[in-house]
Order: structure tokens, then sequence, then C-alpha cells
């Protein structure tokens, strides 16, 4: 499978998120988006561990693996930014009563 | 066309609609599921790639740890169809559209100026997505940020913890 086929599936998958996190009012939904954008990089960066692997084969035998290793930690960091995020959301949501970003938006005074 | 591409072009087409699934859907418990399906289908493909460990790490942190937190915030908010907020002016949804459009479509015209074209990828086989390899490479090169993701870990419990305590 060339990796083009990867590159613009994950890509797609990005601009999906984007226009979500453009578009949607709901905090929570805009929240998912984001998940979403950080899972179509995650695609990529694990399809491009495999063309290295492919390409260079015993020359290098780590540097696929270190790619494998970021998206290791970018699932680190994404859980950690959920829980934080969700608190966040919570605590608005106790205060206001509206998750709606417009409604939010007009807090400022 | 083999069993791999078959599974290939599946998996993207279930990927790709359910991500619009989640972004089109008024009730934010669907786009919730639909979601889900998407992270089950970015699995399908990481196993495809032989990347065994984050395919499994992906189904059990992403779809069964962080999207069970999401639904239990939109249970606990009681959020339904009705309680959307709707986006009522029609030309700001166009515009958004518009934008993602014009952002696919600029770096799809940069791929394909570059050279990546047509190398191929490693499927089906491959030991870098063991987990043995994996943890080679994590427990000896990358010892140092394991251990401060530790610390990220402990932070963002405290922080959700304060954030969550109700002023007495």
């Amino acid at each position: 499978m060339p990796v083009n086929y990867y590159i613009f599936l994950s890509v797609a998958l990005f601009c999906i998120g984007v226009v979500g996190v453009l578009t949607r009012r709901n905090a929570i939904i805009i929240f998912m988006c984001i998940e979403l954008m950080l899972n179509a990089a995650n695609l990529l960066l694990v399809a491009f561990s495999k063309m290295h692997n492919l390409a260079l084969g015993a020359n290098a035998p780590t540097l696929a693996s270190e790619a494998q290793v970021f998206v290791f930690f970018i699932m680190v960091v994404a859980a950690a930014e959920v829980s934080v995020g969700l608190a966040i959301i919570v605590m608005i949501y106790r205060n206001t009563h509206s998750v709606d970003v417009n409604f939010l938006n007009r807090l400022k005074n | 066309m083999s069993v791999t591409q078959i599974l290939f072009w599946f998996l993207s087409v279930l990927a790709i609609f359910s991500a619009i699934m989640v972004v089109a859907n008024k009730n934010p418990v669907h786009s919730i599921l639909f979601l889900i399906i998407t992270f089950f289908a970015i699995s399908g493909h990481y196993i495809l790639l032989n990347a065994q460990f984050l395919a499994i790490v992906n189904i059990i942190v992403y779809a069964g740890a962080i999207m069970v937190l999401f639904l239990f915030v939109v249970m606990l908010m009681n959020l339904n169809a009705e309680s959307e907020p709707p986006q009522k002016s029609k030309n700001l949804m166009y515009a958004g559209v518009l934008a993602g459009g014009c952002l696919l479509l600029l770096i799809v015209a940069a791929i394909k100026k570059a050279d990546v074209n047509s190398q191929l990828v490693q499927m089906k086989d491959g030991d870098v997505g063991l987990i043995n390899n994996l943890g080679k490479v994590l427990f000896t090169d990358y010892v140092f940020p394991f251990e401060i993701s530790s610390v990220l870990f402990l932070s963002a419990m405290i922080g959700a913890v304060v954030l969550s305590k109700r002023e007495v």
C-alpha cells in the first residue's frame, strides 16, 4: 500500500476534525473533534514508521519504533488533557448550566 | 485485490464515514458512539500495519477510558438532541466547511509536490510494532520521558480533583 493513501486518509480525518471544531457550538463535541485530530496524527506516525522500516531495514533498527513510542506518548498526553478538560467543562456547567461556547463567549464583561 | 487491500479500503471508508457522522450529528451521545467506531477503525489500521501494541492500547485507552469519560460527562449533564445549542447562522456552517475543505486542498497539493510518492508501507509483518521491541526502545532510550509522563499524570489527577471540588 503506498504511503500516499495513508497520508490522504489521515489528512481527511484531520480536516473533518477541523470542520467540527469550527462549526459546532457544544464544547464537548469540540473536545471530541480535537481527539479525532490527535488520532489522525497518530495514524500517520505509525504509517511513516512502517515506511521507514521498509526503506531502511536493518540499518537503523530503532528508528521506526521511536515513532511508535512517540504515538504512545501522544496517547498519554491526550488522556491527561481529556481529564483536566472535562473537569473544566463540568465546573463551567455547574456555574452557568450551559456548554454553549457562544454563550460562554459573552460571559466576559 | 488482496485481502489486505480490501480491509484497508473498508476500514478507511468506515473511519471517514464515522468521523463525518461525529461532526454532523445533533445528539451528543450518538457523536460519542460514532467516535468510538472511528477509534476501532483506526485500531484496525494499526493491526494491518502490525503495530499490535498500539492497536490494543488505542482500544483500551481511547475507546475504553476516554470515551467512557465523555459519556459520563454527557450523561451527567443530561444532554440530548433537544438541548443541543443549534448553529443558527448557516453562513457560519458553510464558512467552516469551506475552511476545512481549503485546508484539505492545501495539504493534498503540498503532498503532491513532495517526493514521498509511491514509497510502500510494510504491512502485515515486520517486528517494529511488537511489544518487546517497543519496550526495549521505551525503557532504554526514552526512560526519562516515561518517568516525566508519570509526573504529568500526577499533575493532571491533582488538577482534576482540585477543579471538581465544590466550594464549601
